[in-house]
């Protein structure tokens, strides 16, 4: 018997309309555990690098996690993985909710979806019953009237559904995949989907996931949560508010937005409201996010709350999370009000409420700058919220200059030309970044923008403080309950770390430090991923209930393999070379790992390519960010390395 | 029948604290899964959340007596502007519907309160549910005394119901017989 995982993946090549369920190699789940990691093992062994991100070749593989759909809290993440449109690179795109514990009891790991559908379809997955049916009645339909409607037609109340909207059937590359309160966003994947012709997969699930040694693994089930009731009543001092707890910044519960609109960046990623926030700004935005806010809500088995129940009078119901109440908004130096509003357009479209309003911003610059012209913008609104609206639809639908902006900002200002590329400021491996532009360079963040392949800095930090505390009081405060940390070398960074002098930014923490730490912040998430666990009860915030130290006994008691934190510690450092690997063959080097040139003001260039050199060097890879033949042997993929030598990469 | 003093466990549900998770779910099917929480499986929980957020309907529903036919009718109920089905607070195991059965084998659950062994200081669902929607407590009251039906029992009298108490009776002496 397979424990935690169920040990097969549901095959289904749309082109043929054939659908298999093969049984997968307990081999791969001991190298590479599952999730994000077994995803790119797929990828790596059956999608050529040649292989165009709309071709019917490319594979769209959607995951649970091995702990997906256990009792662990907060294990019911979807690792979404293809070849990304946008970056070209590999793209994996996450989402919680309640999709992967479904596709699990109903007795699978992954779908692997192949070809395309010569018409719209949607996959219906009830345990041993799968379907592919016909979605032309859902053409152009939003993804949350979808899912409403694929419930109503098949009588399933309990069914989960992951679907796109017109967006991903338009193949925008910022187009999502969107299930009940989340959304599997970045890098293109419901462009994917679209191109496959898949406009939702429905899964209805009854059957046993098992575990290896169960009152052990009920034992750490009950640690965790009783640590999320010491952390819930327990905030981090010294800290700002949205980093002092667990979960994803709780942007749905929290009204006081001092912090991001005064520090975060407003229109195309350049203006500073340094003098926002007052007090009829707070008054106002409390009241209009407690007038739309029906409900706070969780994920599957989760006590969090990071999401909510979005009703604006007028318009139809919606979930929302974390930092979207405020992309559209300040992007379009609007109101509240208008986020909210918007964003409900922009769910039930399906885009990833992180680069669009960027994409949009920076067409109303290049308008401005007279790159873009008036004849690009006929019959658009003047109104500063009107003519979002107006942009939203047009790139949606793909018209006009919508059909250019559509493919994000950077293939847009090549494709516009006339100096538009220096609007596309924001950008790292092509795709847009965090509004965010700061003073002094931090060496920990240089790394993770740069190196990450997620491509998103949400998906790389966490566990380390994001600056350094202003007293050693704090500082003594903060370590003495850091049971977090895989080594107490870390408590002595966080002790000498100082907010100015010769301690403190950008050469402390040193270059080895900084390698240090971004390794064990990598590490943590690519644990999650693998494991199917949500990084806001592990790798993302700080003090989480998940970590180095027990995720071992998660796994050997799950599953019954031996795993200690040398094993876990081999299993990650593989999944993260692999997918280096993967993006290797597709082209990535050094020259691609930049975060933008405008994110710190103070930059550091010889002190930059001395982080990099030691980030490679740490990992095993060469200089130019390419894994090394030793690493890879000593990883076990020495069949990395010999296409590595047939293509002449090394 | 004589009266006597019984302690009755409450579950005390509050909706507006129901974050949706079906936490309370995941740990009943471990709990009551043989051996003891060696799988999980919301279909064979005791405990059911009727969930539709985009209506913002939250209702945990416990798993009662089993009945052998459905209601001859269907009424709803208007709440705060939402509407439920009857059936959404109906806590029997019935003909029409899944919720309730064990999914393989069609046999009714019953919630027990987590007196199976060991005795659990509170029902499990109450304590993983870190949102307090569901709170324990303890009343005391004066009850008619009365048979209470075993497990057993009520799984042989829903398969009687099923197959009539003729089969059953065969199939039990069949099976006793290759023992």
């Amino acid at each position: 018997m397979r424990y935690a995982e169920t040990g097969y993946n549901l095959e289904i090549d749309l082109s043929r309309g054939n659908i298999e369920r093969v049984q997968t190699d307990p081999k791969l789940t001991e190298l590479h555990l599952g999730g994000l990691g077994t995803n790119a093992k797929v990828l790596w062994d059956r999608v050529p690098p040649e292989t165009e991100p709309f071709s019917s070749d490319n594979l769209l593989i959607f995951s649970t996690g091995l702990l997906g759909g256990t009792p662990a809290p907060g294990a019911n993440r979807t690792v979404v993985t293809t070849y990304s449109p946008q970056t070209l690179l590999m793209g994996y795109s996450m989402m919680g909710g309640f999709w992967a514990p479904e596709l699990k009891y109903a007795g699978y790991d992954k779908i692997i979806f192949r070809g395309k559908s010569p018409n719209l379809v949607y996959v219906w997955i009830n345990n041993d019953k799968v379907e592919i049916r016909d979605a032309s009645h859902l053409r152009g339909k939003g993804a949350v009237e979808t899912a409403e409607l694929i419930r109503k037609e098949l009588k399933e109340p309990n069914a989960q559904v992951a679907a796109i909207g017109l967006a991903g059937e338009n193949r925008v590359y910022t187009a999502s995949i969107e299930q009940g309160r989340s959304s599997a966003s970045r890098l293109g994947i419901g462009a994917v989907m679209g191109d496959k012709g898949i406009k939702a997969i429905v899964v209805r699930g009854t059957k046993d996931i098992n575990l290896a040694r169960p009152a052990e693994y009920l034992e750490l089930c009950n640690e965790v949560l009783n640590y999320i009731k010491l952390r819930n009543s327990n905030p981090v001092p010294n800290v700002m508010t949205i980093l002092q707890g667990l979960g994803s910044p709780q942007e749905m519960l929290h009204t006081d937005e001092k912090w991001h609109t005064e520090n975060f960046m407003w229109g195309n990623a350049r203006v500073r409201k340094k003098d926002y926030w007052n007090k009829e700004v707070e008054e106002k935005w409390k009241a209009t996010q407690e007038t739309v806010r029906t409900r706070l809500i969780s994920c599957y088995n989760c006590p969090m709350k990071c999401g909510a129940i979005i009703s604006v009078p007028g318009l139809s119901t919606y979930m929302m999370k974390c930092f979207s109440k405020l992309t559209y908004t300040m992007a379009a130096f609007a109101d509240l009000d208008f986020g909210f509003r918007i964003a409900q357009r922009a769910t039930e479209y399906g885009v990833d409420g992180f680069s669009t309003p960027q994409i949009m911003a920076f067409a109303f610059e290049l308008k401005e700058a007279g790159i873009l012209t008036d004849a690009d913008f006929a019959g658009c609104p003047t109104d500063s919220e009107g003519k979002f609206f107006w942009l939203l639809d047009r790139i949606v639908r793909r018209e006009g200059i919508g059909d250019v902006l559509a493919n994000g900002t950077y293939w847009a200002a090549k494709q516009i030309g006339k100096g538009a590329e220096e609007y596309a400021h924001n950008n790292i491996k092509k795709h847009e970044q965090l509004p965010l532009k700061l003073g002094m360079l931090n060496p920990v963040y240089f790394l993770m923008y740069a190196t990450g392949e997620k491509i998103n800095i949400t998906q790389i930090e966490g566990q380390f403080p994001q600056a350094p505390f202003m007293t050693m009081e704090e500082r003594q405060e903060f370590i003495k309950d850091w049971t977090q940390v895989p080594d107490e070398k870390f408590k002595q960074i966080v002790l000498d770390w100082e907010p100015r002098g010769e301690r403190s930014n950008p050469y402390y923490p040193t270059v080895d430090m900084s390698v240090d730490i971004v390794d064990w912040q990598e590490k943590m998430h690519y644990i999650d991923d693998a494991l199917g666990v949500c990084a806001g009860l592990s790798s993302f915030p700080l003090k989480p209930p998940y970590h180095i130290h027990n995720y071992p006994k998660f796994i050997s008691s799950a599953t019954g393999m031996d795993m200690d934190e040398a094993g876990l510690t081999q299993v990650y450092k593989r999944n993260r070379t692999l997918i280096r690997a993967i993006n290797v063959r597709r082209g990535l080097r050094r020259a691609d790992e930049k975060p933008p040139e405008d994110h710190w003001k103070k930059r550091f260039p010889e002190l930059e390519e001395k982080l990099l050199d030691a980030y490679y060097k740490f990992k095993g890879w060469n200089r130019e960010g390419i894994p090394t033949k030793e690493t890879l042997h000593e990883l076990g993929m020495d069949y990395i390395s010999e296409d590595f030598e047939q293509r002449g990469i090394i | 029948m004589s009266k006597v003093k019984k302690k009755v466990k409450v579950i005390k549900i509050d909706l507006d604290k129901c974050n949706g998770c079906r936490a309370c779910e995941v740990i009943c099917s471990a709990f009551h899964a043989k051996p003891k929480y060696s799988s999980n499986n919301p279909a064979r929980s005791r405990i059911r959340l009727v969930r539709d957020p985009i209506r913002d309907v939250y209702l945990p529903v416990y798993a009662g007596e089993y009945a052998k036919a459905e209601c001859a009718g269907r009424d709803k109920y208007v709440i705060d502007g939402k509407e439920y089905s009857e059936c959404d607070f109906c806590r029997a195991s019935c003909p029409s519907r899944d919720a309730f059965k064990e999914p393989d084998s069609g046999l009714p659950l019953k919630c027990d309160m987590c007196e199976d062994d060991p005795a659990q200081e509170k029902p499990l669902c109450v304590q993983w549910c870190l949102n307090d929607a569901l709170t324990y407590e303890e009343e005391e009251v004066e009850v008619e005394e009365e048979a209470k039906p075993e497990d057993v029992e009520i799984g042989l009298e829903s398969m009687v119901d099923k197959y009539g108490l003729q089969k059953v009776m065969d199939t039990v002496a069949r099976m006793a017989k290759k023992d």
